[in-house]
């Protein structure tokens, strides 16, 4: 069995310019810490009276100080010095830090909160206060000095500390370990310190960097190391005095401070970055195919209409297409369902209709149009109010979609105030009013309120009523019930099914959920792998589905009139993810009606009957009626 | 013979009058062999109960009992053994395995944990587990990262029944996968238990999904169990508003959805429950709609719920309507 | 328990008496700390001072004038009450009451420190905010990098080394600034500088990394569907949500300016509270060295608390939650 791979982000780190040059100046520091007090000592010490004070010259690069040594020498042999009272202040501070960060998981809640509050009480106290305590207690010195920036690092330890113990403590992992009976160290060895250290190194890399740096202006105020010692400080406050006649004096010890500085905040850069950025193994995508042919003339009164919808991003390996090619039009006050599972496309399907994809992807059409307008064509100022009000959004988590700073009425308000030039009174009384049609209780009182007061249904609602704002021609909803309870969900969607009878507007309903879909919408599109491979009405969808995937889809679901003694349908394999969509039908991997056709040849959407399209080289033909308790349903 | 039971479990945090009595007082029973769904939405405290009875979370008051015996009451190493015949599968196939350790390295720890497996014979066991979840050894020497969601379920899976547990608590184990993978995991878990004959304590939002897994399904709100029966006996005629609620809730194909809203009350809050029975804000059939059912703000209907049908919790579930 | 149901509703009020609870208690620790100084040298503090050829008379005389022959809580209860009187002691090298010493002096470093204060902020959120605005999404790749390195030399590069090259550059070189004192408005560009140009880039990279974050969020994806004009997307809906964070760690940072004006006050020979740190610590001159701490000390305090108060107003969630 092959143990872990460790390549861990150090490897991955050293991989990038920024990394590989630190790391490299790194390592010369250490070897000039170790042997240049061996090779440059005697010269750093050799006094020679006759040359005081000189400037930079052949013999002395940097000159000389007040007893004629050689300054370059000097720096050189300081490096060990400075290094090293760093290093030792970076462990005072991770000796003392990291223990108190990890009581908490030893100490249960009362500890925790206590260690808490003394974390947040000491990580604001300036080193330089604590300095001149110290100096002034235990006498000006590197002792003083290496004490005030361990102590008063140990706080952002232990805070790092203790959130990585906390998150990783709480994580699923750990417990399904202590439930297995793992005993307790080596949940401690083998979980949480692996996961934790990345981030403690990282942080102990960065430390040892500004202990340098801060030992070094304590040196130059005399604070730090004192003489006959010497650091790149105190070499800096010898040189300043003399910066106009001999400036190399003082160059010399700065530069060296700013290359030792870079070199540890580029690894620790270089550090964060790689362990942010850790993708899991990517397989080459393969090239996607073009963009199918749209289907004919454009639709009359359709308040959406859009044809040869394609989505592109681009990525180091090629472009990748989530969504290859979907037409669809909807008209006034119809619901229409998109279904489809992960890597279908579907949401982004819903984002490129309303132009909200994000940089770097690219929506192209050939055709799109809303309530009869061309939407790329028009200038962009129409089209910002066209988008803003006829179109409403309804996303799938309204915690994270509705902005937390901002009260709820002056987030729906502000629609009226930019595209209807609304008076900020006027809107916020159109803002309660539409509260009120989505029935929410006391709406004068919640649209004061931030989002967070609200519950999560209350916050669906809300979000409603904000696309209301602008009385739109359609809405397009992206799983807006995913993330509520089934009794919630059902206020929902007869609240959606409300709205769009009593104004009119489309709507289009984005869901995996096939029963949902089925409950709400007259018509449903059926995407797999960013393209639409069935196009039907409900009715027909629950007795006789042509594509293999929509009958599959349907037979897995298990619902109230499934048969509890069969095992549940499944679909072997799983959905592709965009970048590896195969040649061909893309569900012939896992469909059981593929042949050579479909692996090479992919099937366009073709009608079969009115109202149902399929793309499909062997579409089914026999009735397979679903939901088996027919339309009453039960309870 | 029941395998798991829990009387009077109560797992309250905080205290005084800020604190959330995540369950209440549940007594649950997992009979031998049988399946229990248990059912309920958010803030039903049902991973709570599960967590609780693994050991997770901290017991306020109450007991948990596997095959009849109470492990706080054992000491060391039989304690320990006997809480290992509980295991437990989480939600998030992501978050539940360790993203530095391989397949294989979680495996060997899994049978470390039980003990009795001797070093050359670890790699046949792995084997042999995952074999037991039709992935095959290849798949050993993989991160977690490189596996699907479906896989990696199949490989928490897997560990929990390395330690060779009497009972299963699955905690939405199919919630955060694909559709089309979900039917995959629920038919392992089946067979697994017939191979097995593990006893399950299946933990779901879905009524549906309870409805095809279990042989009993209790009902849970807001930190109690509002009615526990045999399946098709509870689903055919439910005696709690809630558990009718649910069930009108839950999306059919061949239903529409109705154009007539719904009062929309909000979802009680844990933290502070409404007096008596905790479910009259929402009743269809309390006194927020019959001015005559006082009762159900003054009484809690809980107490005497064991001598009504089903165990139900109300006053009116005898009445129908 | 009586009140509580007060305390859930007025959450703002709740956080802020935490909060000054919470600053009189680290003053209060400061105070003691600042006092116990003296009392934490090993040996005989006054001893030390004058040094070992004193005679014994002058050493007893000082020990009395600086009451150290009586009790301690005695000493700390005069010592408080001096304190918030505004007295502080006289520094026995130059005779002079510490609190005149320091009335001279701490106007300069306080203007120094101030302005600076301003710059930063006043710099870096709109530069930090106007980069992740122009390189989001992966945009404008060049930008990224420059900004990046650009920011990342300058952060790592201590104050008082800037300080330095700085003068060496401008004041000894170029000759367009004083190369130390404060002597009118030109003598403040150069140690302005030297302390913001560190700090800005620093706090740049922050206010960028979090409006990147912020600019992610499935919030501003609602607020482009709403179509909004760029100025409300930004101004209204992403800074009110990115200052939180950039607040917190720039919390610190201002914090740390206090060390930073020390240093440079150095460089610049700054008439204020640095250039007399190191002869106070070096001659042993308690009383001020005390002073010094005490003030420094209490300013820092003070910042903070007023940075988590702004933090509270800004960020709801988190006030209620730590009600």
């Amino acid at each position: 069995m092959t143990r872990g791979r460790r390549s861990g982000a150090l490897g991955a780190a050293l991989r990038t310019p920024t990394g590989a040059i630190a790391a490299l100046l790194l390592a010369a520091l250490l070897v000039l810490a170790l042997v240049g007090p061996l090779i440059w000592g005697h010269e750093a010490r050799a006094i020679d009276v006759a040359n005081m004070l000189q400037g930079g010259s052949s013999a002395h690069p940097l000159g000389t100080d007040n007893l004629g040594r050689d300054l370059l020498a000097r720096v050189l042999v300081a490096c060990r010095l400075s290094l090293a009272l760093a290093v030792l202040a970076t462990l005072v501070g991770a000796v003392i830090g990291i223990p108190w960060g990890a009581l908490p998981v030893v100490l249960g809640r009362r500890g925790a909160r206590f260690v808490n509050a003394s974390i947040d009480f000491s990580v604001a106290f300036p080193s330089l206060l604590l300095a001149i305590f110290l100096a002034v207690v235990l006498g000006a010195g590197a002792l003083a000095a290496v004490l005030a920036l361990g102590l008063v690092s140990a706080p952002a330890f232990a805070r790092l500390t203790q959130t990585l113990a906390a998150s990783v403590a709480g994580s699923d992992y750990v417990a399904a370990a202590r439930v297995l009976g793992v005993p307790r160290s080596r949940v401690l060895a083998r979980h949480v310190l692996p996961n934790v250290a990345e981030p403690l190194i990282l942080n102990v890399t960065l430390t040892v960097g500004y202990a340098l740096l801060s030992i070094a202006g304590l040196s130059f105020l005399g604070l730090g190391v004192q003489p006959p010692d010497y650091d790149w400080g105190r070499l800096l406050q010898d040189g300043l005095q003399r910066i106009y006649v001999t400036p190399g004096a003082a160059l010399g010890p700065a530069v060296a401070i700013v290359i030792a500085g870079l070199a540890f905040n580029g690894l620790g850069e270089a550090l964060a970055r790689a362990a942010s950025t850790r993708p899991a193994v990517r397989k080459r995508p393969r090239r996607g195919t073009a963009a199918t042919v749209a289907d004919g003339a454009p639709v009359e009164d359709a308040v959406l209409d859009v044809a040869g919808l394609t989505v592109a991003f681009p990525t180091p390996d090629g472009p990748v297409t989530p969504v290859r090619g979907v037409s669809l039009a909807v008209g006034p006050g119809e619901i229409v369902g998109i279904v489809g599972e992960s890597g279908s496309g579907k949401s982004l399907t819903a984002l490129a209709i309303a132009q909200l994809v994000p940089a770097p992807g690219e929506t192209a059409a050939q055709r799109l149009r809303i309530a009869g307008r061309d939407v790329r064509a028009i200038p962009a100022a129409e089209r910002r109010r066209l988008l803003g009000t006829s179109v409403a959004m309804v996303f799938q988590d309204p915690t994270a979609s509705l902005n937390p700073a901002l009260r709820v009425g002056r987030q729906l308000a502000e629609v009226a105030e930019v595209h209807g030039g609304a008076r900020r009174s006027e809107a916020m009384r159109m803002a309660v009013e539409r509260l009120r049609t989505v029935r929410i209780p006391a709406p004068e009182r919640r649209a004061r309120r931030f989002p967070h007061e609200l519950s999560g249904g209350m916050r669906q609602r809300a979000m409603i009523a904000m696309g209301l704002m602008g009385s739109p021609r359609l809405i397009i909803a992206d799983e807006p019930t995913s993330a509520l309870d089934v009794t919630v969900q059902q206020q929902i969607l007869r609240l959606l099914r409300q709205v769009s009878d009593e104004t009119g507007a489309a709507l289009i309903f984005i869901s995996h959920d096939m029963a949902v879909v089925a409950e709400l919408c007259q018509r449903v599109l059926v995407m797999y792998a960013g393209r639409v491979v069935e196009e039907l009405d409900v009715a027909t969808l629950l007795s006789a589905p042509a594509h293999p995937y929509t009958r599959a889809l349907l037979a897995s679901v298990p619902e109230m009139a499934t048969d509890r003694d069969q095992p549940l349908a499944t679909i072997p394999g799983r959905p592709p993810e965009p970048h590896e969509v195969p040649e061909g039908c893309p569900f012939a991997p896992r469909c059981p009606l593929a042949d050579d056709r479909c692996r090479t040849q992919l099937p366009m959407l073709r009608e079969l009957a009115p109202g149902q399209a399929a793309a499909c080289w062997h579409p089914q033909a026999d009735p397979a009626p679903v939901g088996g308790i027919a339309a009453e349903g039960c309870g | 013979m029941t395998a798991l039971q829990t009387t009077g479990l109560t797992v309250r945090f905080g205290a005084g009058a800020g604190a959330l009595t995540a369950v209440d007082h549940v007594d649950l029973e997992v009979p031998a062999g049988q399946v229990v769904a248990l059912v309920g939405e958010s803030g039903s405290g049902k991973s709570t109960l599960a967590r609780a009875i693994v050991g997770l979370a901290p017991t306020t008051d109450g007991q948990v009992l596997i095959d009849g015996s109470d492990p706080a009451a054992l000491p060391g190493e039989r304690g320990r053994a006997l809480r290992r015949r509980v295991q437990m599968v989480f939600q998030d196939p992501y978050a539940s395995l360790n993203p530095r350790m391989t397949v294989g390295d979680l495996l060997a720890e899994a049978l470390g944990a039980r003990g009795g497996v001797r070093r050359p014979d670890r790699d046949s066991e792995v084997t042999r587990l995952l074999g037991l979840v039709s992935l095959d050894e290849r798949h050993a020497g993989r991160l977690p990262r490189e596996l699907s969601g479906g896989q990696r379920q199949r490989v928490a899976i897997a560990r929990a029944l390395a330690v060779e547990p009497a009972v299963l608590i699955a905690d939405e184990v199919t919630s955060a996968l694909d559709v089309s993978v979900q039917g995959a995991i629920l038919n392992l878990l089946a067979e697994v238990r017939a191979r097995l004959g593990l006893s399950v304590l299946f933990i779901t939002h879905n009524l549906a999904l309870a409805r095809y897994v279990g042989d009993l399904i209790a009902v849970m709100y807001l930190g109690r169990i509002v009615e526990v029966g045999p399946v098709d006996e509870l689903l055919a005629d439910p005696r709690h508003p809630y558990t009718r609620a649910l069930l009108a809730a839950v999306p059919a194909l061949g239903r529409r959805t109705a154009a007539a809203p719904t009062l929309d009350v909000e979802p009680a809050d844990p933290h502070a429950p409404p007096p008596g029975c905790h479910f009259h804000p929402r009743c269809p059939i309390g006194p927020q709609v019959r001015e005559d059912r006082q009762l159900c703000i003054a009484s809690d209907p809980w107490p005497d719920a064991g001598g009504r049908k089903h165990r139900a919790a109300c006053h009116f579930a005898d009445a129908g309507r | 328990m009586r009140g509580s149901g007060w305390t859930a509703n007025h959450p703002m009020l709740v956080f802020v008496a935490r909060r000054s609870a919470r600053l009189v208690v680290s003053l209060a620790l400061l105070l003691v700390l600042s006092f116990a100084m003296i009392h934490l040298i090993p040996g005989d503090p006054v001893r030390a001072a004058l040094g070992p050829r004193a005679p014994q008379s002058r050493v007893l005389a000082l020990r009395h004038d600086l009451r150290l022959d009586e009790p301690l809580a005695k000493q700390f209860v005069d010592y408080a009450g001096n304190v918030v009187r505004g007295h502080f002691g006289t520094s026995f090298v130059s005779n002079l009451p510490v609190s005149e010493i320091i009335g001279e002096r701490l106007p300069n470093t306080a203007r120094l420190a101030g302005i600076a204060f301003v710059v930063i902020l006043g710099l870096s959120l709109p530069i930090g905010m106007l980069a992740a605005i122009l390189t989001r999404d992966g945009r404008r790749r060049g930008t990224d990098l420059a900004f990046t390195s650009v920011t990342g030399g300058l952060a790592m590069v201590p104050e008082f080394l800037l300080g330095v090259g700085l003068v060496y550059v401008f004041a000894v070189t170029l000759k367009w600034f004083p190369v130390a004192g404060q002597s009118g408005v030109s003598s403040y560009v150069l140690p302005v500088t030297s302390l913001c140009l560190g700090s800005i880039a620093a706090l740049a990279r922050i206010v960028r990394a979090e409006t990147l974050k912020v600019l992610g969020e499935d919030y501003m994806r609602t607020a482009r569907s709403k179509r909004l004009p760029a100025r409300l997307e930004y101004l209204r809906h992403c800074l009110p949500n990115m200052l939180t964070a950039t607040l917190t760690l720039g919390g610190l940072l201002l914090g740390g300016l206090i060390g930073g004006t020390v240093l440079v006050e150095n460089v610049f020979a700054w008439p204020g509270l640095g250039t007399i740190i190191t002869q106070s610590v070096a001659q042993q001159d308690y009383a001020l060295a005390q002073a010094i701490i005490l003030l420094l000390g209490s300013a820092v305090l003070i910042i903070n608390f007023g940075v988590d108060l702004l933090l509270g107003t800004l960020d709801r969630r988190s006030t209620i939650r730590q009600a």
